[in-house]
């Protein structure tokens, strides 16, 4: 969906640039802050799996729903992971209606990247006839409130959604497939948690809001595994990175990752 | 499918004889298309791309018009015929983010804001794909654009690099990408040492990426000079016939 104009007061933009040089932000964070995070796990009976995500007053909704589906030819004993992102009008007076457009786009690729890099979903298990019959795995994203950082909160909500899925199981009978009433949790194996950061001048902050985000230059999206190696990068933004500014990045999202990760994993833990 | 294919041989030599830290052939020509303010054709490999650039001109429709300085805008498109199995022309989902980021990738370098109210249009026909092509795009649309006499601050030069049996390398043929771990590509302005374009898919490590971040922007200064040379050849050949 194309964005409308998004214009920003030159005060308002010298505010933020001139707090930034004190160390501090608009909203009252430090520079490498991240705003706290609060996930609401199976908030949808009917999906096989969903999770609201909430980062400051940023809101995403994921929902995964499983298809029986053909493998691709290239990999016929795997099953199919489909991302998809929607920055619906109801998110943002900025956001149009119409088919997905390039910033959707965008964020529904990086959030796949992270996920299949990192073979997050172990996809050979949602194989059931090899090269016939395989379980088809959407992940549809909604934004549901924008301010700023969709990109972290599309890739936590697409995560936390296949952490509480549960997929019907199967019985193959004389090549007969009969999906059954017992569910089981989905084979989720690996981590992908994005972290993104905006640059306003020379200044690096982490998790922009959206005001940042509209002064930014430049954006670079780092996903991590939970082992801490780097599973997607996207650097977006009409300006520049140095090599030494990527690898500050590079370690701080590394080590935000990780707070992010545990803190899944508590709120996770707190409806089981 | 991954490991059924042996990326490196004993000598450490990759599938196409090259070595780790070793460029494909490029051949960049530059006014290539009589229509175009601009343009350039390149191959890297088996890669070959044409890029025009039309601008800056009037913007249509005018109401995306800004007010302080040209538009820039992209499409990247394969064509069909491009790859083994028929592409659908319809632009993919690929190809709408490809037009973006090369968009970011090339707009830090121009001088967007001497040409109020009109727009500059770059058109890069993917002719054939051996992987590596948003930056043999990048690369050769650069050229274009200073062939269509637009200001720029610096040239930008792409390369993707990655990971191959555990080893860095780079220039990234279209198996080593599909098989290899990791494909990170970068693009920047190399007479000003600044990063335009960097993506990443695989795993990699914090010293991989410094690692593959160093081994690039050796790749982007030899393409540096090619693309400098491609421009020279044009330039210094009508020089001549004037002269």
């Amino acid at each position: 969906m194309a964005k409308s104009e998004e214009i920003i007061p030159v005060i308002k933009k010298r505010t933020i640039e001139a707090l930034l040089e004190k160390g501090t932000r608009i909203d009252g964070r430090k520079l490498d802050e991240y705003r706290e995070i609060s996930v609401k796990f199976n908030v949808i009976e009917k999906a096989e799996g969903s999770a609201i995500v909430n980062i400051g007053n940023t809101m995403v909704i994921a929902g995964v729903k499983c298809v029986l589906g053909m493998p691709f030819s290239d990999t016929p004993d795997e099953g199919v992971l489909i991302v998809n992102t929607e920055l619906i009008p109801l998110a943002s007076p900025t956001f149009e209606p119409g088919p997905p457009g390039e910033d959707d786009i965008e964020i529904a690729r990086v959030v796949d990247r992270g996920l299949r890099s990192t073979k997050a979903v172990d996809l050979r298990k949602l194989c059931i006839i090899q090269g016939r019959r395989v379980w088809a795995l959407y992940i549809d994203i909604y934004a549901l409130n924008h301010d700023g950082n969709l990109m972290d909160a599309s890739g936590l909500a697409a995560y936390c959604a296949l952490l509480c899925a549960k997929i019907s199981k199967v019985s193959t009978e004389n090549e007969s497939i009969k999906i059954l009433e017992e569910k089981e949790p989905l084979p989720v194996q690996h981590q992908a948690i994005p972290v993104t950061f905006a640059k306003i001048g020379d200044k690096i902050v982490v998790d922009p809001c959206y005001e940042e985000e509209l002064i930014m230059d430049a954006r670079l999206t780092l996903s991590f595994n939970e082992e801490g190696q780097i599973c997607a990068i996207q650097k977006g933004g009409r300006g520049v990175f140095t090599l030494d500014e990527i690898m500050y990045c590079a370690e701080l999202g590394r080590k935000i990752s990780q707070d992010i990760a545990e803190s899944i994993k508590r709120q996770l833990e707190n409806i089981q | 499918m991954k490991g059924k294919i042996c990326l490196l041989n004993e000598e450490g030599l990759r599938i196409d004889g090259r070595k780790l830290d070793q460029l494909r052939p490029i051949k960049i020509e530059v006014g290539v298309l009589k229509n175009a303010d601009g343009s350039a054709y390149i191959e890297q490999g088996k890669n070959k791309i044409m890029v025009a650039v039309y601008g800056p001109r009037e913007l249509h429709p005018r109401h995306q018009a800004l007010p302080d300085r040209a538009v820039l805008r992209c499409r990247y498109h394969m064509a069909p015929f491009s790859v083994p199995e028929r592409k659908s022309p319809a632009p993919s989902r690929r190809e709408v983010e490809l037009s973006k980021v090369i968009r970011q990738a090339l707009e830090p370098a121009l001088f967007l804001e001497m040409f109020p109210r009109t727009s500059i249009d770059v058109f890069i026909e993917v002719l054939q794909a051996d992987g590596g092509t948003r930056c043999a795009s990048i690369t050769a649309a650069a050229v274009a654009l200073a062939d269509a006499g637009i200001p720029m601050r610096d040239l930008v030069a792409a390369v993707a690099v990655g990971k191959i049996e555990g080893k860095i390398a780079l220039d990234l043929n279209h198996l080593e990408d599909q098989y290899g771990e990791a494909d990170i590509p970068v693009a920047m302005m190399p007479g000003l040492d600044q990063i335009t374009l960097l993506q990443a898919d695989g795993l990699i490590t914090l010293d991989e990426l410094k690692e593959a971040l160093k081994l690039a922007k050796n790749g982007i200064m030899q393409i540096y000079k090619l693309q400098k040379e491609a421009l020279k050849s044009k330039y210094l050949e009508s020089g001549e016939e004037l002269g």
